[in-house]
């Protein structure tokens, strides 16, 4: 089962579509609220070199974006 | 893909408006097709929701997912991430390429919608979610105790000012009118704030930085042509309001804003396109208007099949 984390804010429409995808799934993940967390908000920019989310981490590959076809092809999810 | 699959109707995008006619035509027993980046569109960015019949208040992004909820109902067949990029008049049928895609029509509704204008000037592209920004209830968060610029005078460029004015160290407002448009009570509030300059006649020339905004260049209107002053800032959010997604198109009509022209029966000039919702230039922007928009376009979309 892939590791999956996600980066995301309380007022980011995308961030509550993209966990709904999961949870259709079934797919355990890790939130982390960025706004109430500056240490991974931080990492998060590190990572990605930008400011937006939200970003999936799965494994140790990143989506930027609620990118449901990459999401689904890392999580070999058929849609 | 099916080269050889003729729909009855191709639906462009999938906000109120391209939903709403997606329903309509299906339960007209069309066979069709919703072609769009994302379902609910400008919808999602909407905060609460306090006029849509039927509904107290709901937030936009919930009246999206209760979008998305009523095609499943009816099994629209939706694809996503796969917006209009062309659309060729071929004679008595119409040719639909998608970024992903290439599907053929006797019948197209143009629901596309609008984003965010953007300003056009060196650096904006760049540093897009490196800094520049254009939802601030989205990315307000990211510049919490920096000093950011809204650029913009109008209702939205001040109401993004107010939600960043709580969380940035400054809040600079360029505005390239001689004064804000925004409504004046919301004008009192924000710059009734200490840490907010607003800069009137002004515009941001060019937005710079390394790996993220580092500042901007802004050209005072009535100023001493080439006197540019640089303010170092980490965040530019544009609210200059909106633009229709319609350039996929050169053959269909347009007015000055680049909306299409459409009759009363949501006809284009193109026979068998019609359009509907904020791409058109139907006064009055709002999530109700859009929907029955659709609603009227799929409507006339039947009518024309019936009748050729």
């Amino acid at each position: 089962m892939a590791k999956v984390k996600i980066y995301s804010l309380p007022t980011c429409p995308y961030c509550d579509k993209a966990k709904a995808f999961l949870d259709a799934y079934n797919i355990n993940y890790e939130e982390v609220n960025v706004a109430a967390d500056k240490e991974s908000m931080e990492e998060m920019i590190d990572k990605t070199g930008q400011m937006g989310v939200p970003v999936l981490e799965i494994d140790d590959q990143i989506v930027i974006g609620f990118d449901r076809r990459k999401i689904s092809e890392l999580l070999g999810l058929a849609e | 893909m099916n080269k050889e699959k003729i729909y009855d109707l191709v639906i462009a995008g999938a906000g109120p408006a391209g939903i709403s006619a997606a329903i309509y035509g299906v339960r007209k027993g069309l066979d069709l097709l919703v072609v769009t980046e994302d379902i609910g569109g400008q919808t999602n960015w909407t905060g609460d929701v306090e006029n849509y019949t039927g509904f107290m208040m709901i937030t936009g992004a919930e009246l999206a997912d209760k979008f998305a909820e009523h095609t499943k109902k009816y099994g629209i067949p939706i694809k996503e991430q796969e917006p209009l990029v062309e659309l060729k008049n071929e004679g008595r049928l119409l040719a639909v390429k998608t970024t992903d895609g290439a599907y053929t029509a006797r019948s197209v509704i143009v629901a596309t919608g609008k984003t965010y204008k953007k300003l056009g000037v060196p650096g904006e592209e760049e540093f897009q979610r490196r800094g520049v920004a254009y939802c601030a209830t989205c990315d307000a968060p990211f510049f919490a105790g920096k000093t950011v610029a809204v650029a913009g005078g109008g209702n939205s460029a001040f109401e993004y000012a107010q939600q960043l004015l709580g969380i940035t160290r400054k809040t600079y407002i360029i505005n390239l009118g001689k004064e804000p448009t925004a409504d004046q009570i919301l004008q009192e509030r924000v710059l009734g704030a200490d840490n907010v300059e607003l800069m009137n006649s002004s515009m941001i020339a060019e937005i710079t930085g390394d790996r993220f905004v580092q500042g901007i260049k802004v050209r005072s209107q009535d100023g001493v042509p080439g006197s540019e002053r640089y303010l170092s800032v980490e965040g530019v959010f544009v609210a200059i309001g909106l633009t229709p997604n319609s350039s996929f198109s050169s053959e269909l009509q347009k007015n000055e804003n680049g909306e299409i022209l459409v009759d009363n029966c949501n006809r284009t000039n193109i026979p068998g396109v019609f359009a509907a919702g904020d791409v058109t230039d139907v006064p009055h922007k709002q999530i109700i208007v859009a929907a029955g928009e659709g609603a009227k376009a799929a409507l006339s979309a039947y009518l024309y099949l019936v009748r050729n």
